[in-house]
């Protein structure tokens, strides 16, 4: 069974998270730079005379496409490294994955999202099985 | 024939010209930081089009309406149009000892700027064509008869002994009463109270700001058009006034929230709108007091202004017209002429009267550029229409006017 991760976390984080998920093994993964809020809606900022309200913060989104047997360490992960204890510390939504196929060996499924040195091999699993 | 022409007096008026030059691509870098990035290139442009516009126009018959011989204390006469008789021979009615020329060139920077510093009133929204249109026209009907009002010889604003050094009245009162009235008549921006508008790039500010300063010590100190002590008290006094500003409007930030990098760069232009009528004719100190109560009146009348849900976008009121007056009323106060014995004794040198020709002449010139101006725009508003359509102004104006993009 395949998941797809959507974590979004603050701008500040992303090294520290890109740091814990490598060091898991998680090796692939792509992100976009987003714009939203939350409940507490945005913060103020120093105009010309006086703070004015920005609802849309600047925020990154983090996807990861892996096999649900690596699903909860890699969870707990991105929750230690992407934590200040402060509003804003963003939220991770997991959802199924139909299919993934790659385009160079069409290798499918499991086999497309394994790499050389992944969290899957370190623990000594082969493709295919 | 003529007075004799000093080299070192030329040369520094020369740099000075160039100076003031310098400020209105500062100015288009100033506005085009507070915009959004969708009309970036329409507002530098649209401080730029003057460099093009009245370059012609000063040279064809603006010089001449402002500085031609006198016709009533009202207008200048046509003896200097196409810059005829304007050469190397200096006119003593000016300057005895640079060329007339170069009296001419560096009026034209002032004729220049000043209609630059409206555009901040009407950006994000203005139609090109009416933009041009009441630029030329306001250049013609407000700029050119209150120049020749304050400055030209036998104006009757300079006859009552008015004092404005660099041009508290001509520049900063009219450029921002103007501002004013335009943006009353082409009303706010799509989405202006909803959503803040926010700057795409204060850097591209604060790097006007700075230029600013620079082509300011040209604007002043040059307005004494001789490389003399006057000369230097002005750049002393300008300077003072700025940096006395910059450190007021970043305490009242800092005390509303944070020290914004905004609002320092922004207190730095309303010291330097203040202190131009005042700087050659007050003392450095007297200068730190224009500054020090320059900040908080524009800076309440900025957030006055929003209170009353007017549009007038980039402040043009608040920093140079609120500014200015205080400025003018102060070279009421604090003019003397231990500074310049040419200038006058202001109120705190025994001189009451001064402060009230000081008065007259900046109600003078708020009821004429304001009225003058809100005439022209409502005209234009309700002929060709002075703003954009509803989709252009969503796309931005650097694609619906110029086909442009800033940034791809």
């Amino acid at each position: 069974m395949l998941k797809k991760i959507e974590a979004i976390i603050r701008e500040d984080k992303v090294n520290d998270v890109k740091e814990a998920l490598s060091e898991i093994g998680i090796v692939g993964m792509n992100m976009f730079e987003i714009r939203g809020h939350g409940r507490q809606g945005g913060i103020r900022l120093a105009g010309r005379s006086g703070t004015y309200q920005v609802d849309m913060l600047p925020k990154i989104q983090i996807n990861i496409v892996l096999s649900e047997r690596n699903l909860e360490e890699t969870i707990a992960a991105i929750l230690k490294s992407a934590y200040t204890g402060e509003p804003g510390d963003g939220l991770i939504f997991v959802y199924p994955v139909e299919e993934v196929i790659r385009v160079r060996t069409r290798e499918r499924s499991q086999d497309a999202v394994m790499y050389p040195g992944d969290i899957d091999e370190r623990k000594g699993r082969v493709k295919g099985k | 024939m003529g007075n004799p022409v000093n080299t070192g007096d030329t040369a520094w008026i020369l740099v000075c010209c160039s100076l003031v030059l310098l400020m209105t691509p500062a100015l288009g870098l100033f506005y085009g930081g507070m915009v959004r990035r969708k009309n970036v290139l329409s507002t530098l442009t649209m401080s730029y089009t003057f460099m093009a516009l009245i370059g012609v126009q000063w040279v064809l018959y603006g010089y001449s309406l402002a500085f031609g011989k006198d016709i009533q204390g009202i207008i200048g006469g046509l003896n200097f149009v196409g810059f005829n008789d304007v050469g190397a021979v200096p006119n003593g009615d000016y300057a005895k000892t640079i060329p007339h020329g170069l009296f001419a060139a560096f009026q034209m920077m002032f004729a220049v700027i000043t209609p630059a510093l409206i555009t901040g009133a009407f950006v994000e929204r203005v139609k090109f064509k009416s933009f041009l249109l009441f630029s030329l026209l306001w250049a013609t009907l407000v700029y050119d008869p209150l120049c020749h009002w304050v400055w030209g010889a036998g104006g009757w604003l300079k006859n009552l002994g008015t004092l404005d050094f660099a041009g508290g009245t001509v520049v900063h009162i009219a450029a921002g009463f103007s501002a004013l009235a335009f943006a009353l008549v082409i009303g706010p921006r799509k989405g202006f109270g909803k959503s803040p508008l926010e700057p795409h790039s204060i850097p591209l500010t604060v790097l006007g700001a700075g230029l600013l300063w620079v082509g300011w010590f040209g604007f002043n100190a040059g307005s004494a058009l001789a490389a003399n002590g006057v000369a230097v008290n002005a750049l002393l006094t300008t300077n003072t006034s700025a940096a006395t500003a910059g450190l007021v409007w970043m305490l009242l930030s800092w005390l509303d929230g944070r020290p914004s990098t905004l609002g320092i760069a922004t207190g730095m232009v309303v010291g330097l709108a203040a202190v131009t009528p005042a700087s050659g004719y007050v003392t450095p100190l007297a200068s730190m007091v224009i500054g020090a109560v320059a900040a908080p009146l524009s800076y309440y009348a900025m957030r006055f202004r929003d209170r009353r849900g007017l549009d007038e976008s980039l402040d043009v009121w608040a920093c140079h017209g609120v500014a200015s007056c205080w400025g003018m009323l102060a070279t009421g106060l604090f003019a003397t002429v231990a500074v310049n014995s040419d200038g006058g004794n202001g109120l705190f040198f025994g001189n009451p009267a001064q402060l009230s020709i000081q008065l007259l002449a900046i109600l003078v010139t708020v009821v004429f550029s304001f009225g003058v101006t809100y005439v022209l725009a409502k005209l234009l508003h309700e002929s060709i229409g002075l703003r954009v359509s509803a989709m252009e102004e969503e796309v931005g104006l650097d694609i619906s006017s110029h086909g442009e993009r800033s940034y791809s």
